[in-house]
């Protein structure tokens, strides 16, 4: 139990008649770097969203370092996000601050430092992002890989326990992807922070991931280390792996016969 | 048949979003701030974005309107030679209906639109989420201070509103239409009473301001996150507001005119 | 836009709405008024005093010397009690002048009138002046022009 700094049981989630989640179950070890993959619609920031409390599940429990989140107060809660960083798609740094003030916000929000102690530990975050020169910017006036770059700064600017990060490689040039596989690589390696990670682009999760999961139609489909999954013989897995159009996700939409609409259309002839 | 299903399902659904607006004003009432000088600063920074950005809207507006009725006013009175009463006409039509109405009509169309839009444009680029995540609450640091800047600022804007225009009237009707100035300001103080007419305005600005107010940050929060979602929530802020200042004006004044 | 401008706006808009609100109590309600004057009192009771309000004018050959203060009615005479406040530098109103409710116009304002009298003693504080004349009212000016119409018949 204590190895998994996230012990999701027997969940489920539906939304509306749909089910996002049936009766899945998966762990977060600490102190590695989990990938979550799936195909497009899986509902893979959902499940994000429901290990940090902003949605509830039907059914079964999530573990947030021994705490159930369902079960936790709106007091609690709040609390118990203080040890999760998340870095979302699209950075969501704060458009009315500047790259410092979004840094330095869960500080200044959260503890009682100094303006000093403050100024000190937002430099040393941008640091390690490698945006110490951008501490003066504007949101606006930032490139998306920056813009990105700076919301990760401000995740772990608490020093978190958990970090989760949403499509971090999704429509990224090749260089950017490269910086943000270093950052998470470095992160945990240097502190030991767990990290999760949910993407589809498989090279780059599966190149730096110690452990993963492939998610599809609300369960997990496969499980294991990079060299487990890519040694597989689940079709889905192949699938979705091996990039190919048509196999276990179709490449039509459910239709009518071909002919039979062909046919309809061309009753002139 | 169908028609009248759908019908009902949309009154439901009204029913539904009004209660969910309801239960979300007792949360942004409830969520009281942590610190005082914290909550003062973004308290500030909403007095400005939504009260001193709308001054020249309404300053513009109220001179105006002011000065249209002096003439209007004039033209009519004129008639039953009765115009130095236009003073009078001029402050009881601004202090009782004009000012805390039309006041409130622009504070609709340009500061309750731009607070929905502003939250929904957090909210489609999950600033929102990311809040709560941070541990945060939205409630506390996004909504509450847009609320209360939203009810300090539209009675000032009523107030100065109704100045600025009895002082557009004044200047059409004493420096230009030559009545004379010391009757135009006697009649004038003789019928308006402080306590009735200037703070009923005031009373009735007030109300506006939560009922705009709370529609627009209602609609904001609750917006789909699409740039369509926004344009769509924007224009019911102001349509819903505009609508609800109207019937709100109507019950008012037939409370404060009384004895029904 | 730096937090200092930021609160110097802010305070201003707030300021400006004081001012306009200060305006709107003093020149267009006339809530101060002019309670800065010295003023003694004087009563006269009227049969019917029209549209008198508080506050308006007592005028001396058209010019103001004093306002209504209160009107009450006198419930054994079944009369109008007027008080009046009349400024302290006019002392010197006969007592047995007369008071006359007229209007300033077709729709002005009701104001009353003094006509001066020729006594040689002057109204104090709390003296009282019995000569009034009631407001004109429309309606009874019309049926008495209907009444002396059809007497004529």
């Amino acid at each position: 139990m204590s190895k998994n700094f996230v012990d999701i049981q027997n969940m489920s989630f539906y939304r509306g008649d749909r089910a996002i989640y049936k009766d899945i179950s998966l762990q977060i070890p600490k102190g590695k770097i989990t990938a979550v993959m799936g195909p497009s619609g899986t509902g893979k920031t959902t499940l994000l969203r429901l290990i940090g409390g902003q949605l509830m599940p039907d059914e079964g429990k999530i573990f947030l370092d021994q705490q159930n989140v369902p079960d936790l107060s709106r007091t609690e809660l709040y609390e118990a996000r203080k040890k999760i960083g998340m870095l979302f798609q699209s950075g969501a740094l704060f458009t009315d601050i500047s790259v410092f003030d979004n840094v330095a916000f869960p500080l200044r929000e959260h503890t009682d430092f100094s303006e000093s102690i403050i100024r000190d530990i937002v430099i040393m975050k941008l640091q390690s992002v490698g945006l110490r020169g951008a501490a003066k910017l504007m949101p606006t006036e930032l490139s998306g890989g920056m813009a990105r770059r700076a919301a990760l700064a401000r995740a772990i600017a608490l020093d978190p326990q958990l970090v989760m990060f949403d499509e971090p490689f999704a429509g990224q040039d090749p260089i950017s992807m490269g910086v943000v596989m270093e950052l998470i690589l470095r992160l945990n390696q240097s502190v030991g922070m767990t990290s999760v990670l949910v993407s589809h682009d498989v090279e780059e999760s599966l190149s730096i991931a110690d452990y993963a999961y492939i998610l599809s139609g609300g369960g997990v489909v496969a499980q294991g280390t990079p060299d487990e999954i890519r040694h597989s013989s689940d079709e889905r897995v192949k699938q979705f792996l091996g990039g190919l159009p048509d196999g276990p996700v179709p490449f039509h939409f459910e239709a009518n016969d071909y002919k039979l609409d062909m046919d309809m259309g061309g009753q002139g002839k | 048949m169908k028609s009248i299903q759908s019908t009902g399902q949309s009154a439901i659904n009204s029913i539904a979003a009004f209660g969910r607006a309801g239960l979300f004003l007792i949360q942004v009432i409830l969520h009281r701030p942590k610190s005082i000088s914290g909550a003062l600063n973004l308290l500030i920074k909403q007095i400005y974005s939504v009260g001193v950005l709308s001054l020249v809207i309404i300053i513009v507006s109220g001179l105006f309107i002011g000065m249209v009725l002096g003439l209007q006013g004039y033209t009519i009175l004129a008639k039953f030679g009765s115009e130095q009463a236009v003073g009078q006409l001029l402050a009881l039509t601004l202090l009782r209906e004009l000012g805390p109405v039309v006041t409130a009509l622009l504070f609709a169309g340009r500061a309750c639109s731009a607070l929905t839009a502003e939250i929904g444009l957090m909210k489609a680029t999950e600033q929102l989420s990311s809040l709560e995540m941070m541990g945060v609450d939205p409630y506390r640091r996004i909504i509450a201070p847009r609320f209360i800047a939203g009810l300090i600022c539209l009675p000032i804007l009523c107030i100065i509103f109704s100045a600025v225009g009895i002082l557009g009237g004044e200047f059409v009707a004493v420096s230009w239409l030559q009545i004379h100035g010391g009757s135009f300001w006697s009649l004038m103080q003789q019928s308006v009473y402080f306590s009735t007419d200037v703070m009923n305005g005031v009373i009735k600005a007030f109300c506006f301001a939560i009922a705009t107010t709370w529609i627009a940050v209602f609609q904001g929060y609750e917006c789909e996150p699409t740039s369509e979602g926004i344009g769509k929530a924007t224009t019911r802020t102001v349509v819903l507001g505009s609508l609800s200042i109207l019937a709100l004006d109507f019950i008012l004044t037939a409370a404060m005119i009384g004895d029904f | 836009m730096k937090s200092k401008q930021l609160e110097l706006m802010v305070g201003f808009f707030v300021v400006l709405g004081f001012a306009a609100l200060a305006y709107l109590a003093i020149q267009v309600s006339g809530l101060s008024g002019a309670s800065s004057k010295d003023v003694y009192q004087i009563q006269a009771r009227f049969d019917d005093i029209g549209g008198l309000t508080q506050r308006a004018k007592v005028s001396i050959a058209g010019v103001t010397v004093g306002e209504v203060d209160s009107i009450v009615l006198d419930k054994e005479l079944y009369m109008a009690l007027v008080t009046f406040n009349i400024y302290a530098d006019v002392q010197n109103i006969p007592t047995d002048s007369s008071l006359a409710i007229l209007t300033n116009g077709l729709l002005g304002e009701k104001y009353v009138g003094v006509s001066i009298g020729a006594e040689e003693e002057y109204l104090t504080q709390g003296g009282e002046l019995y000569d009034t004349q009631s407001a004109l009212v429309l309606e009874n000016l019309i049926s008495q022009f209907l009444f002396e119409s059809t007497q004529g018949d």
